[in-house]
């Protein structure tokens, strides 16, 4: 047998030998062997099983260390004079050059996500964008790039906006996602009572005794409820094995972590989302508002407002393979002998207990019901098109 | 009846001319949960080291060699629908095919138990 796996659903994406470890390392390492390379980081791929693990999380709680990710502080310099609205409209005017969606208009404590753009309209990282709610933090962002991407973020962010705002990298502190349904019961009862009043995508900064200062938005990718919490690394381990003492928390691995935001039709970046794709296309034209779409004025606007307006050649859907044979990254897509697209993401549902894929079609191929073949190993495999999330949603919208 | 091991995980049990296949208990645990397997039709012909099957845990799919040449005589039907078998009793009701042994020199060649643990342990 093979050692070497055919098509990685994690791929690497630093060379070899130049990984760090997680400030948490020790921590995981006493809890698994199972470690791989991701984004120059050495990185938990799994603990008890990956599927053991996915269920877990849907029906309780799992903690994940996403330290590797790239947490910043985005800020208008010392003195800029503004206060409240003006500061933010300010600072959310400087990231807008590289972003489609209406910062400016965040409320304060609001998060957004969305993607950097090249001037032709392709994605070249997807992020989220976060509004303080503290006055006293008026005219500060805080910003979550993915790991792959982060140097490049950060240098294409100041190259920006050189003298205008400072960009101060985070990544020297720990990112602990909790997600599942019991997310919000462990980190009331672990963090702060407080933190079952937040919303989806909001921020929030709370000061802990036993953890210090956290900044802390109630999100994830999983398609759960959850948390994601940016804590100092002094606090961290404190942090993470109070989290776990809890009896509905375990730890999860970055295998689960993929088959969670793939069963919640999420996207990955240089999978299923690269800088000559562009947001219509990935079918996340939500995420550009109104006020954006007018204003025309951000990178690839032509492209990207063409595609809104008349649809775009390809779009991002969901497949279902019509037996049990998982079509993964690169498998091509075919009608009639003909390819139209290409599995962008696949795998194995434990939720439905069966293959699930995530590609581009062209266009007119779309339409969930549609019928198509998948080349697996040479053999076309006859699936299905279906809407996106494959497992529903569970945010918590409103209070 | 031997059973012998290939320095890829899989495992041989020769009975008279017919070996059973089947990837190893290590195999499985490298591998976790065992979410489909694709495995040859009867009757086809394969020579020592070509690719035979594939295993597809949650995590990739992984090439599974013919540890000897032979012809297909049976493959395992139960593992379609309860691929899980697979990781439940990877040498037994988990195995993958059985093949008609071209030359039974092939399967001598091959480590005997002891000589297997003793490979897994240097990995």
């Amino acid at each position: 047998m093979a050692h070497a796996p055919r098509e990685p659903g994690i791929e690497p994406m630093a060379e070899a030998g130049s990984s760090k470890k997680l400030s948490l390392d020790a921590l995981w390492r006493a809890r698994t062997s199972k470690f791989a390379d991701f984004a120059g980081y050495e990185m938990p791929i799994q603990f008890e099983g990956l599927i053991a693990e996915h269920l877990w999380t849907r029906e309780h709680a799992g903690l994940f260390d996403v330290s590797h990710m790239g947490p910043c502080f985005f800020a208008l310099p010392n003195g800029h004079g503004l206060e409240g609205d003006a500061a933010h409209k300010k600072v959310a005017s400087l990231i807008e050059r590289l972003v489609p969606a209406d910062i400016q208009g965040l409320k304060p404590g609001q998060v957004r996500y969305t993607m950097l753009l090249n001037a032709d309209g392709g994605i070249l990282d997807d992020l989220m964008i976060a509004r303080p709610a503290e006055a006293a933090a008026a005219g500060d962002l805080y910003i979550v790039v993915n790991a792959g991407c982060k140097i490049e973020d950060w240098k294409l962010i100041e190259a920006a906006t050189k003298g205008e705002a400072n960009l101060v990298r985070a990544d020297d502190r720990c990112l602990l996602a909790l997600q599942g349904p019991a997310a919000s019961k462990a980190a009331a009862t672990v963090i702060a009572p407080e933190l079952s009043d937040m919303i989806f995508m909001s921020v929030r900064r709370v000061e802990t005794e036993r953890f210090g200062r956290l900044t802390i938005t109630r999100s994830g990718y999983t398609g759960e409820d959850g948390y994601e919490v940016l804590v100092r690394a002094e606090h961290a381990k404190d942090l993470a094995e109070a989290l776990l003492a809890h009896p509905e928390v375990k730890p999860i691995g970055l295998g689960a972590r993929d088959s969670l935001r793939l069963e919640a039709g999420l996207c990955l970046y240089g999978h299923d989302l690269d800088p000559t794709t562009s947001p219509i296309e990935a079918d996340l034209a939500w995420t550009i508002q109104k006020r954006r779409r007018e204003a025309a004025d951000f990178p690839g606007a032509k492209r990207i407002l063409r595609e809104y307006e008349l649809g775009a050649a390809r779009k991002r859907v969901g497949i279902r393979p019509n037996d049990r044979a998982p079509a993964r990254e690169g498998v091509e897509i075919m009608k009639d002998g003909k390819k139209i697209g290409m599995v962008t993401s696949g795998g194995f549902s434990p939720i439905l207990n069966g293959p699930i894929s995530m590609g581009y079609v062209e266009a007119a191929h779309a339409e969930p019901g549609h019928v198509v073949d998948l080349m697996v190993r040479g053999t076309p495999r006859s699936a299905t098109i279906v809407p996106l999330p494959f497992v529903p949603h569970r945010y918590v919208r409103k209070k | 009846m031997t059973k012998r091991y290939t320095k890829d995980h899989e495992w041989v049990e020769l009975n008279g001319d017919v070996a059973t296949i089947g990837i190893s208990s290590y195999a499985t645990e490298q591998l976790g949960e065992v979410v489909y397997v694709e495995l040859p039709a009867k009757d086809k012909d394969f020579a020592a080291h070509a690719d035979m099957a594939v295993v597809e845990s949650a995590k990739a799919a992984s090439d599974v060699y013919a540890p000897i040449a032979g012809k297909i005589v049976d493959a395992n039907a139960a593992l379609a629908d309860n691929p899980g078998l697979v990781n439940e009793a990877p040498e037994g009701a988990g195995w993958f095919v059985k093949i008609k042994v071209a030359n039974k020199a092939e399967v001598d060649a091959l480590m005997d138990e002891a000589a297997y643990a003793d490979y897994v342990k240097g990995l």
